[in-house]
């Protein structure tokens, strides 16, 4: 799958101030199969900002955001969030994991979604990936930080995604888990996803194709090639 | 997994909060339910009534009322006695406008002789009669012969059976159907069984008469005036031109319940409103105070790829479950108290209870069960909005 970023502004209302901030302005970013595009800048740059645009999760000001063909933003809502559940992988920067859920229901939400009905040992082999095995059958609430964020990271994998966003997929994570992750990242890119990283990790570089970073509301090109 | 599962987990997931949900429909269906049931059964008991005393004017002693009013004994069940000179029916068949009349006597069964409680008995003249016969006919067809007699519904004793009254055996020979009322703990026999019965309680030394022969006596006439005749001015003439007696006009008897009745419904009714109203402005609280316990939930769903369709379906299927599961279980603990009840609640309460049919009940109960099922939905319907409808890039960024 390719997705093109084109023009992307985006500005918000904040409480108390009057007027607007503007957060993107006119950014283009190209998002290729095979490829891992890492993102990195400032906190409060609007790097989650961009990432949500481009998972259409969020509407941007202006500009335009295309899967292959698709405007993904002229689609109903609910034709989007089929195609988004459907072909992208999502992981939120905070822990976000449903509480009434085990860990493995958690993580087979996404196949529940568009109604292929996975049944439970769909789920077994990701547990496995993410070293989450023994928390099969755990409720979140009992899960650590690193456990919750890796259980997040799988939950993304489950429909075989041909997009992945992640957003600090490593923050809680100690180094040799975070390798994990982004081994499991470059896998599916590999295997022809197309994944963007947004991440200050150093180790993220060592698995990055391409990389930007976010400065004044645009992206700049730091390494790579598309 | 299924979606349907995600549905089922929030709810049990959530035990207090679903329970609380729970309770309030409970609560809510038990009311509409038993408040409608309870209404609909005072009015069959009343119209019930009012359909088998058959007469226009019923005339008793005029020392009755200080005994025990008669209304009482056909409403309440009451037990009671009076009598009068036979001569009176003579008199009130001379009266203009009478078309028929027919002569009843009462009498009480002896304390703890045949039945757990005292028992009316009363007898009619077979000959006559045309107030109680037509819907004795439901039990039994026959002319009831010496000693024979027909049961009401509460009495326990079963047809071809034999209860003893004052040392007299009396055969069961049919037995009525409930009519809610204090018929219902009477028991029916031809006037010659009760001439009978009488004298037997004389011979064991409990005097219901003071002088008369039993031969010579009755204790309520009832009357049905001709067509074409004013019932209040016959009921007056009557008044004026015979002493000793009082004439009351059927419907005015039963009025005084029903008035009291229309009352009792009418505050049933509104009660019935009220506790509904609540309950949906409760549960409407409620739902919205839980928009931003559930926001994170809802955010999360989102980023896998719920679309907002969706959501708000979640919030209202949800809502839709409790209340239903509540309804039954609601309309299933008051059918499990009224009807068994009923007999107790009439008592209680002084009033006819003529619980409706099964067919009837079951109309209600789906009505009770629809009203309360979409109430769930109703009052859920602004957080369903509000949930579908979440900023979630905003609520994904604001951490735990
Ligand atoms: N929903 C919102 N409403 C108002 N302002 C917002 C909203 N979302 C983001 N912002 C603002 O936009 C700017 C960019 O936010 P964003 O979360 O994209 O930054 P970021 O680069 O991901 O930061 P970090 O590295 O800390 O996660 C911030 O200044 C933030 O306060
Ligand atoms: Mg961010």
């Amino acid at each position: 799958m390719i997705i093109t970023a084109r023009n992307i502004s985006k500005s918000y209302k904040r409480k108390g101030i009057s007027g607007e901030v503007q957060v993107l302005c006119s950014t283009d970013i190209d998002l290729e199969s095979g490829k891992v595009c890492l993102i990195n800048g400032r906190s409060g740059s609007g790097k989650s900002t961009l990432l949500n645009i481009l998972s259409g999760l969020l509407c941007a000001s202006g500009g335009t955001v295309h899967y292959d063909s698709t405007d993904v933003y002229k689609l109903s809502d609910t034709e989007l969030s089929l195609l988004r559940c459907r072909q992208t992988g999502y992981i939120p920067q905070v822990q976000s994991a449903v509480g009434t859920l085990t860990v493995r229901e958690n993580i087979l939400l996404p196949s529940a979604v568009i109604g292929k009905g996975k049944d439970r040992f769909a789920a077994d082999g990701l547990l496995e990936r993410f070293g989450l095995t023994e928390l099969a059958d755990a409720r979140p609430g009992s899960l650590s930080g690193g456990e919750l964020r890796r259980l997040s990271i799988a939950r993304a994998f489950v429909n075989s995604p041909q997009a992945i966003f992640a957003d600090e997929p490593t923050n809680d994570l100690d180094d040799e888990n975070s390798r994990l992750v982004f081994e499991q990242l470059r896998k599916a890119a590999d295997g022809g996803a197309a994944v963007v990283i947004v991440s200050h990790d150093r180790l993220a570089q060592e698995y990055a194709d391409v990389v930007y970073c976010m400065q004044q509301g645009s992206l700049s090109r730091e390494k790579g090639r598309i | 997994m299924s979606i349907k599962r995600v549905l089922y987990k929030s709810i049990v997931g959530k035990p207090l909060r679903s329970f609380a949900l729970l309770f309030i429909c409970i609560v809510m269906s038990a009311a509409v339910y038993g408040g409608a049931v309870i209404s609909v059964s005072l009015q069959n008991g009343i119209d019930s009534l009012e359909q088998r005393l058959g007469a226009d004017i019923i005339v008793l002693p005029e020392s009755a009322s200080e005994k025990v009013k008669l209304e009482n004994i056909l409403l309440q069940g009451t037990p009671g006695y009076f009598y009068m000179d036979k001569d009176i029916a003579n008199k009130l068949a001379a009266i203009n406008g009478v078309d028929k009349l027919s002569a009843q006597y009462f009498l009480v069964s002896a304390n703890a002789e045949c039945c757990t409680v005292q028992v009316q008995i009363i007898g009619f003249d077979e000959d006559t009669d045309f107030s109680v016969k037509p819907w004795l006919r439901e039990a039994y067809s026959g002319k009831l012969g010496k000693n024979e007699i027909v049961v009401g519904s509460d009495l326990s004793t079963r047809v071809g059976h034999s209860l003893t009254l004052y040392g007299v055996e009396c055969k069961a020979v049919g037995k009525l159907e409930t009519t809610g009322t204090g018929l219902d703990t009477a028991i029916y026999a031809g006037s010659d069984t009760v001439r009978g019965l009488i004298k037997a309680a004389e011979s064991k030394g409990i005097s219901v008469l003071s002088k008369q022969d039993p031969a010579d006596v009755i204790s309520s006439v009832y009357i049905k005036v001709k067509d074409g005749y004013d019932i209040d001015e016959v009921t007056a003439s009557i008044n004026l031109g015979i002493d000793g007696v009082q004439a009351v006009r059927t419907k005015s008897m039963i009025t005084g319940t029903a008035d009291k009745l229309s009352v009792i419904s009418g505050s049933v009714r509104l009660l019935i409103t009220a506790v509904w109203l609540l309950s949906a402005v409760i549960m409407l609280i409620v739902f919205t105070v839980l928009i931003n316990e559930r926001k994170r939930e809802f955010a999360v769903l989102r980023a896998v790829g719920f679309s907002r369709r969706r959501l708000a379906a979640q919030v209202l299927l949800g809502s839709l479950v409790i209340c239903f599961v509540g309804a039954v279980l609601g309309i299933g603990i008051c059918t499990a108290v009224v009807f068994p009840f009923s007999r107790l609640i009439e008592r209680k309460a002084g009033l006819p209870l003529l619980t409706p049919d099964a067919l009837t009940a079951a109309g209600y109960a789906f009505a009770a069960l629809a009203a309360v099922t979409v109430t769930g939905p109703l009052a859920s319907a602004y957080s369903a909005y509000r949930l579908s409808r979440i900023d979630t890039g905003r609520i994904l960024r604001e951490g735990d």
